[in-house]
Order: C-alpha cells, then sequence, then structure tokens
C-alpha cells in the first residue's frame, strides 16, 4: 500500500472517527457478552468433563463399535424387526390421530374470534405452551408405568405430548380466517351451519391437514425411540440388541429407521405441497 | 386472458338454457372427480386406521379401562397441598430442589454446550452443502448425506451409543445432541445460504478472494442473522431434549425423573415435571425475545 493511500486513510479516519471503531460502551458491551458466552461454555465444558484424553479414549471405543457394526446384518430377526417398524408407523399413526381428534375442540376453545375473553385466551395459550416443555421419551415413561408396557402406552405418549402444540396451532389457524367468505355465505343466507361448512371450513381443514401430517412425521421419529422405555416398536429391538452387543443386528436396525423416516418424509412432503 | 364477446364463438349461437345446461354437466362432473378423491384418501385413511389399530392392539376397551388407569397415575402423583400448613406441604414436596436444581443447571448446560458445538459444525459443513457455493457435485452430494444421516438418526440412538464409547454422564448426551444439532441446523443454515444475494459474493472473488475469504465475506455477514436465530431456536429445542437424554443413563434430570417414575416416587414425579416445565418455558420467552430482536418476527411462523 502506498504512502498517499495511507495518508488518505488517516485523513478519513480524522474526520469521521465512527466509521473506523464504535463507541467504546458497544464495544465493552460486545467484549462482555463474548466473554460470558465463551466462560460459560467453558464451564459447561468443565462441568461434563470433557478432557482429552476421555475424548481420546471414547473415540477409540467409538471407532470399535463403527468396525464392530460393519456390515449390518439383520441376522434371523428380520420378520420380527418389520414387525416392530409397522408396530411404531400405528403407533405414529393412531397417537398424531387421537391428537388430532381431541385438538380440534380445544382449537377453537384457544382461538380469539370465538372466545373473546383476553384473559381466557391468554391462559389458555399458557397452557398449551407448557406442555411443549415435556418430552415425548418423558411421557412414554409415564405411560408405560401408568398402563404397562406396549404399543398403547407410545400411543397414549405420543397422543399426550401432542394434543397441546395442535391446539394451539389449530387455534392460530382458526384465528387467521379471512372474514370476507364468512360474510359471502352469511350475505347469499346461509346459517350458522352454512357458514362453518363454506365459510369456515374450507379456509382452515388445508392448514389443520398441513399440520397434522408434518406431525405424523415428526412422530414416526420419535416412535422409532419410545420402545427403549418399553412402549413398543423398534425402538425396543434396538436396545436390546445393544444391551447384548449384538451391533451388527443394531446397525441394521438403525439404517431400517432411516430409510423408513426419509420414505415416510418423501411421501408426507409431497402431499403437503399440494394442499397448500 | 379471455376475449370473450358476445358475437363470438358458441356464446352468441346458444340460448341461455343451453349454456345454464353445458354448465351444469360441467359442475357436475367436477363435483364427481372431487368426491372421488376424496373418497380415495379417505378410504386409504381407514385403511390405516384399521391396519394401525390391528398392529399396535389399540382397542375401546383397553382405552375405557387404560384412560382411568393413567388419570388415576396422574392423579396420583399431585401432591396434597393444605391451606393451613401450605409453606410446609411445599417444603415437603419439593424436599430435593437443591439438588433437582443442580440437575436442571446441568441439563441447561448440556443443551448450550451441545447446541454450541453443533453449531460450529453444522457452520462448517453448511457451505459445502449449499449448491450455489460450491462446483463439485461430488462434495455437495457428500455434505448433504452427512448432514441427513446426523439428522435422521434420533438423538436417543446416538445417546445409546455414545453412552457406551464415553461412559456414562453427561459428556455422552451433550455429543448426542452436538451431533443431530448439526445434522439439523446444517439444512437450515445451507437454505439461508442459498438465498444470499449473489453479489457480494462475487465481488469479493472480483477482488481476488479465495474461496474461505468468499464465505466469510461474501456469504456470513448476510446469513447471520437467521444463523443467530435458528440456533436460539435450536436451543429451546435442545433443553428439551436433554431432559429426555438423562433416561438412557446420558445426564440431566432425566436421571432423577427415571428414578422417581421407576420407583413410584409420585409427588416427585410431579415436582420435577413441573421444575422442567417452568425451566424450558423460561428458556423459550428469553429465546424468543432475543430472536424477535434479531430478526423480524416473520422467521418465527416459518421455523
Amino acid at each position: 500500500m502506498n504512502t498517499a493511500q495511507l495518508a488518505d486513510i488517516s485523513r478519513l479516519k480524522r474526520i469521521n472517527p465512527e466509521i473506523f471503531s464504535r463507541p467504546l460502551p458497544e464495544r465493552l458491551r460486545d467484549w462482555g457478552m463474548w466473554i460470558a458466552f465463551l466462560g460459560t461454555f467453558a464451564f459447561g465444558l468443565w462441568w461434563i468433563d470433557a478432557s482429552p484424553m476421555r475424548i481420546i479414549n471414547g473415540l477409540n471405543k467409538l471407532s470399535m463399535l463403527v468396525v464392530l457394526m460393519i456390515p449390518p446384518w439383520p441376522g434371523d430377526g428380520l420378520w420380527d424387526y418389520a414387525r416392530a417398524m409397522l408396530e411404531t408407523l400405528a403407533m405414529a399413526f393412531l397417537g398424531t390421530v387421537v391428537a388430532a381428534v381431541i385438538a380440534v375442540p380445544l382449537g377453537f376453545l384457544g382461538a380469539k374470534n370465538i372466545v373473546p375473553n383476553w384473559l381466557f385466551h391468554f391462559s389458555i395459550r399458557r397452557f398449551f405452551d407448557a406442555f411443549r416443555g415435556i418430552d415425548g421419551l418423558v411421557w412414554a415413561l409415564i405411560f408405560v408405568s401408568a398402563v404397562g408396557l406396549g404399543p398403547f402406552a407410545g400411543v397414549l405418549a405420543i397422543a399426550v405430548g401432542d394434543v397441546m402444540v395442535l391446539g394451539k396451532l389449530f387455534a392460530e389457524a382458526i384465528e387467521n380466517v379471512d372474514k370476507r367468505p364468512v360474510d359471502g355465505v352469511r350475505a347469499s343466507g346461509g346459517g350458522g351451519l352454512h357458514v362453518m361448512r363454506l365459510g369456515v371450513f374450507p379456509q382452515v381443514f388445508p392448514v389443520m391437514m398441513s399440520h397434522v401430517l408434518y406431525f405424523f412425521e415428526s412422530n414416526v421419529r420419535s416412535a422409532t425411540i419410545l420402545g427403549i422405555v418399553g412402549a413398543g416398536g423398534i425402538g425396543l429391538q434396538l436396545s436390546d440388541r445393544m444391551r447384548i452387543n449384538n451391533w451388527q443386528e443394531a446397525a441394521f436396525i438403525i439404517l431400517l429407521i432411516l430409510v423408513t423416516v426419509s420414505i415416510i418424509d418423501a411421501i408426507s412432503r409431497r402431499i403437503r405441497a399440494k394442499l397448500t | 386472458m379471455s376475449t370473450l364477446t358476445p358475437t363470438n364463438g358458441r356464446l352468441s349461437s346458444t340460448t341461455r338454457e343451453e349454456r345454464l345446461l353445458s354448465f351444469e354437466g360441467r359442475y357436475r362432473q367436477q363435483q364427481f372427480t372431487r368426491r372421488n378423491w376424496t373418497l380415495l384418501y379417505g378410504a386409504l385413511f381407514l385403511a390405516a386406521l384399521i391396519g394401525s389399530i390391528a398392529a399396535s392392539g389399540f382397542s375401546i376397551p383397553g382405552l375405557i379401562k387404560g384412560l382411568p388407569m393413567a388419570w388415576n397415575y396422574i392423579a396420583g402423583t399431585l401432591p396434597t397441598l393444605t391451606i393451613e400448613n401450605f409453606w410446609g406441604d411445599l417444603a415437603n414436596w419439593y424436599w430435593g430442589l437443591r439438588f433437582w436444581t443442580r440437575l436442571l443447571v446441568e441439563t441447561i448446560l448440556m443443551g448450550f454446550v451441545g447446541t454450541v458445538l453443533g453449531g460450529v459444525l453444522a457452520l462448517v459443513l453448511c457451505f459445502p452443502a449449499s449448491r450455489n457455493l460450491v462446483e463439485n457435485t461430488a462434495i455437495y452430494f457428500a455434505a448433504r448425506r452427512a448432514l441427513e444421516f446426523c439428522r435422521t438418526v434420533p438423538e436417543l440412538v446416538f445417546a445409546l451409543i455414545f453412552v457406551f464409547a464415553f461412559g456414562l454422564g453427561p459428556f455422552a448426551g451433550v455429543l448426542a445432541i452436538a451431533v443431530h444439532t448439526a445434522g439439523s441446523l446444517g439444512k437450515l443454515f445451507a437454505e439461508v445460504n442459498e438465498n444470499v444475494d449473489p453479489r457480494p459474493i462475487e465481488g469479493v472473488r472480483a477482488s481476488g478472494g479465495n474461496w474461505p475469504m468468499v464465505m466469510r465475506l461474501g456469504v456470513v455477514p448476510q446469513a447471520l442473522p437467521n444463523y443467530a436465530s435458528y440456533l436460539l431456536l435450536r436451543l429451546e429445542i435442545n433443553v428439551r431434549g436433554a431432559s429426555a437424554l438423562g433416561l438412557v443413563g446420558a445426564g440431566g434430570i432425566g436421571q432423577d425423573l427415571y428414578v422417581a417414575i421407576r420407583q413410584f416416587e409420585y409427588t416427585d414425579i410431579s415436582a420435577i415435571m413441573l421444575l422442567l416445565i417452568l425451566t424450558t418455558s423460561v428458556i423459550d420467552i428469553i429465546c424468543e425475545t432475543i430472536r424477535h430482536r434479531l430478526i423480524g418476527h416473520d422467521l418465527a411462523a416459518s421455523a
């Protein structure tokens, strides 16, 4: 860089310093935030005991496991896995359907334009939100204790975990209904039922269906692991194979999960694209 | 655009009745095809429903028997709080508060560290996984598949494997969260990258920047607010997820919840679950506020 340019730069710096450096308080705030962030991160690493020795040892063991997994092989359990996978899909499907059916009236209750009381609206929305805080696996564990081992507990866990979130999404869909078709039906002499069927339903239904399909997709993913706590499906097979150190079959089950989830995703995405 | 006027085409030569008739014919035909589609979807749905009821052993008598059991269980977890001795009862219910707080902090830390590690990994992988930033299709393909793998294998399966390799405790959980986060964030980041304005990229390239420089100076400044927003969204999800990882021995509050459920310590279950709900709600609200500050309200809906 030659001297003429350097002189130019120093002249510009003198004239408008704010372009070249931000005010001190702002910089201090940014530095403080970075230090807090890195400090928390370092503290977290210390807490979880992430020492280099442990990482190296673990990676060694991990590579051993990976070697043990190759090649993935179903053994003689292929038929069992297929049935368990079917059970998983059935759990996800039933759980989603039950959740959706219960969520429809909840959605109407939570919609501002149906129940205009703001206090009620606010508290029911918070209530919907609160349920999201519990992971599906925790519900599964609870329902296994309550109704016993098996896919029924899994269906209940999925349904209970989803119903509140779906209720909230449905309420939002109902709130976003365009008033003009409703007015149109009423203006041409339609009664309350006509308004619902011809004014509200065609607007709300595709949105709800799209949400439900999306939830089905994510429920298939979560249903694959519910078996680990005894709620039926492929997860039980997987944790069993891991427990007895049969890594080839475990790898095969993981691949089976991957393929199934991808297929369901592709189908559901196609239907959702058609809906909206 | 139709340019029908009363003098051209069929309209002038047909009578009103004929036009009405042809309209009704077409209307009926359309209704017919639509009804057929609805029937087909309905039949598919019913078949799936019956199939899954058969496969999962779900039955109405079972439901009628099972639901009260589930309800009794949930009602059983609720503590007895009396007005006369409210604080005493509350202290009784939350007898393990100090211990649980420690585990909650561990859960949040697991979520945080896992998100940061996963975010760094996602940041590295998202550039080769963006169609507009790499010419080599093999690299693009490999990066995409790697992200897909990390995303599709459930977090808990990673946790199970890592518990075997790295031993019990939060370390395995953090790794599981990090791998899964890398997969899902990497995909979202790559989508952000694919929507950036190409002009700054060309600018950096024209002034002689190599590939890393193009990424750093041409892409990152445009995409950074979206990255941060997705990262915060993921943090919320991961703190929730971290609470479940304890069930397979990967640290956090889930471990104690597991013990409470398995040993039928009813009131402990409700106490821990309430704590969890409170914590995740607070984190949700904080993250949402920061996200709305970083970026308009529009992203929250689509994310």
